[in-house]
């Protein structure tokens, strides 16, 4: 149920992020004034929007979880949480070339989105250590979606007060799509469609591999006897409430 | 005769259920009666602070600081003093069963958020009323005098931001294993547009001469953070005490 699907989306991922790719180098005009190095914008802000989108995302899933009780939707928020947590990096890296080559440093405390953004990145960076470090599954769950929320609230609220705080902001060449030439926003349009795609397919790559895995643990228990006493190891912590569900399914489908 | 209708049920849900007020205010007098009988948490906070005070005399080699540094090193210290008391919060609940009788107890568990919200909020004033004219004496360089009305304001936006923020951090943490790490660091990024708004708006009035006045526009960002994060914390403070 998990797997389903998970083919198309990985050839429609493997497509556009092609098609992104070749518009960005044949066909995107070249940026008068930063040349070549204006290229990763196209990388970059896509990055930046499909994470930051994830962290929300990751906040509303995480109330249906606690509306719903249905751990499935903790874990759906989880492994968006946490890609959302890899693309942030990448913004990070990214921007912070975009930085090096255009102001000359690798760290610029004026441009308010970058700094938002590293603060975004360390409260995200506490999601896991929260996580983990509580061992009872349903109250993990529940934590991590109140800690879900209060960070997609604080998302916002931070960009605000970042940006007011920053007296002069850089001259935003490159801010949205309606200042941007056709060939450009076309360009741009695309890619963040590929970025999205490449997030909707790793999260689902997660989560159809912890629902196997679960599964498989579910079995082996099943085969090594009912009896024994479940394990819980601390890396699969999120599917261990799954798994719970799973050896429920499995139990009652053997039934006649 | 609809004001008796309407007053009825009223009357028959109280008394089922303590009203919230005398709730809260019971539990507030716990609070501060443990503090006042163990001194955990106040007295370390100001040592705390005191003590950072010195640190940054020599850290950064000054002896009285003005403007936007003055400001910065007023509130990292109130920051990182207040995180002291926000560690303990939880801490006496969780080990000696406070949680467990406030459970069984038949009253809002909203309550134990607005009476911790406000332990939090006192102990920080506390920690105010010694750390800030030591701050005062220790590194400022301009007299407090005029600016202390609009100082008191920034420091009460702030406190209220710290102390909301500071609750959900601690009720958060303390049942994890790695507590004492957790607060802080879930503690600080949360915190960060708190400091922003707060040592934007005391950094004129900490200048010498301080003509200046604070910008409104940071009172109202430390405002609109306290209300929506007091908003948040209200809606979600009840799923961390369920069992």
């Amino acid at each position: 149920m998990y797997g389903k699907g998970l083919r198309t989306l990985s050839i429609a991922t493997v497509v556009a992020f092609a098609t992104s790719l070749a518009l960005v180098f044949f066909y995107a005009p070249l940026e008068a004034d930063q040349g070549f190095l204006q290229k990763i914008f196209y990388v970059h802000v896509p990055l930046a929007i499909v994470s930051l989108c994830g962290f929300l995302l990751g906040g509303l899933l995480a109330i249906q979880h606690l509306r719903t009780r249905d751990p499935r939707w903790d874990m759906r928020s989880y492994v968006i949480i946490h890609t959302s947590l890899i693309f942030a990096i990448g913004t990070l890296i990214t921007g912070s070339i975009w930085a090096k080559g255009s102001w000359g440093h690798w760290w610029v405390w004026s441009e308010p989105t970058l700094v938002s953004f590293l603060i975004v990145f360390l409260l995200y960076a506490t999601y896991q250590p929260l996580r983990f470090a509580i061992e009872d599954p349903e109250r993990q769950a529940r934590y991590a979606s109140v800690f879900a929320i209060t960070s997609g609230a604080f998302v916002p609220m931070n960009f605000i007060a970042v940006r007011l705080s920053t007296a002069y902001v850089h001259p935003r060449v490159l801010g949205g799509t309606s200042n941007l030439p056709g060939p450009m926003a076309l360009t741009f349009v695309v890619s963040v469609a590929a970025m999205a795609l490449l997030f909707a397919t790793l999260c689902k790559y997660e989560l159809t591999a912890k629902h196997t895995r679960a599964q498989m643990r579910a079995l082996r228990r099943r085969l090594a006897g009912e009896g024994d006493s479940p394990r819980r190891t601390r890396s699969a912590v999120p599917s261990s409430h799954a798994h719970g569900t799973v050896t429920a399914r499995v139990a009652g489908g053997a039934r006649p | 005769m609809s004001g008796l209708a309407t007053k009825q049920p009223r009357s028959a849900r109280a008394v089922r259920e303590q009203p919230m007020l005398s709730t809260v205010a019971a539990l507030l007098r716990k609070e501060l009666l443990v503090e006042l009988r163990t001194l955990e948490s106040v007295p370390a906070m100001t040592l705390f602070a005191v003590a950072t005070f010195v640190v940054f005399h020599f850290a950064l080699n000054r002896g009285n600081v003005e403007g936007d540094l003055a400001a910065g090193i007023l509130w990292v210290t109130l920051l990182f003093a207040g995180i002291l008391g926000i560690n303990r919060l939880f801490v006496a609940d969780d080990e000696q069963g406070g949680f467990d009788a406030f459970l069984l107890a038949p009253v809002d568990r909203s309550a134990m958020l607005f009476a911790k919200v406000l332990t939090l909020l006192a102990y920080l004033v506390a920690l105010e009323l010694v750390a800030v004219p030591a701050f005062a004496l220790l590194l400022l360089a301009p007299p407090l005098g005029h600016a202390l009305p609009d100082l008191l304001i920034t420091l009460a936006l702030g406190d209220i931001g710290v102390a909301v923020v500071g609750t959900l951090v601690a009720a958060l943490a303390v049942r994890t294993r790695a507590r004492d790490l957790l607060g802080p660091l879930l503690g600080l990024p949360l915190l960060v547009p708190v400091v922003i708004g707060a040592a934007r708006a005391s950094s004129p009035l900490l200048t010498v001469g301080h003509t200046g006045v604070p910008a409104a526009r940071w009172l109202l960002t430390l405002a609109l953070y306290d209300l929506v994060f007091g908003l948040i914390t209200f809606a979600l403070f009840d799923f961390l005490l369920e069992d």
